[in-house]
């Protein structure tokens, strides 16, 4: 979503984007001309009339999760946001019984939050595992 | 002349007269931060449009429903990150 019109955002997925991946813009670009919902989310500038770089995630009970905003000449990093995507999911799979340390992702260890682990987590979670090996 | 600028991936301010301090009154403030959106609680609802499978369409937030959604703002098209 940008402050841009739909018909740009046409013509950028025409021009540009569809040379990156060989393809169409796979989700939907969508358009915020007047910065009405970006401030809803409360990442629009004003002094330059443009969002900043917000990013949310949202579960299917439209709760929100988790967000991250950048100014705009920093890139995200995709790979964590699918991430941490992962992780939310697979909390809520669990009914909350499980939950993700420091740097888990898929295959890595789960921490199951009782009683009995409260003191103990230095025997379950090293902090070489909140590193990527 | 025009000044010329280089491109870079946020617009120049636009130069606006900020409105005297005494006009933003305690409401306004108390107002946005009501706003302000917080993990845990509802993405708030919207609908806008957008460009989709080479068709313009109309979309909103509620379509997403029972989905995994992840909402990324950016600066603008044709910018350069």
């Amino acid at each position: 979503m940008s402050t841009d019109s739909v018909f740009v955002h046409k013509m950028w997925n025409d021009h540009e984007l569809s040379k990156m991946i060989n393809k169409d813009v796979p989700f939907a670009m969508l358009s915020d001309q007047d910065g009405s919902i970006g401030k809803m989310y409360g990442i629009y500038d004003e002094d330059s009339g443009v969002e900043t770089r917000g990013r949310f995630i949202i579960d299917p009970d439209g709760i929100i999760q988790g967000f991250e905003v950048l100014t705009p000449p920093v890139g995200r990093n995709v790979s964590e946001t699918l991430r941490q995507v992962q992780a939310f999911q697979l909390v809520r799979e669990s009914n909350g019984t499980e939950a993700t340390p420091s740097g888990w992702k898929p295959g890595k260890k789960t921490l199951k939050p009782s009683p009995e682990l409260v003191g103990n987590v230095w025997k379950e979670w090293k902090v070489s595992e909140a590193f990527d090996d | 002349m025009p000044e010329e600028f280089k491109p870079g991936c946020q617009r120049p301010p636009i130069k606006k007269a900020k409105p005297p301090a005494d006009v933003i009154s305690e409401a306004t403030v108390k107002e946005d931060k009501e706003l302000l959106v917080k993990v845990g609680k509802p993405a708030p609802e919207f609908t806008a449009p957008a460009y989709y499978q080479g068709k313009f369409v109309n979309t909103s937030l509620s379509e997403y429903k029972g989905k995994w959604v992840l909402l990324c703002f950016y600066p603008g098209d044709f910018t350069f990150v």
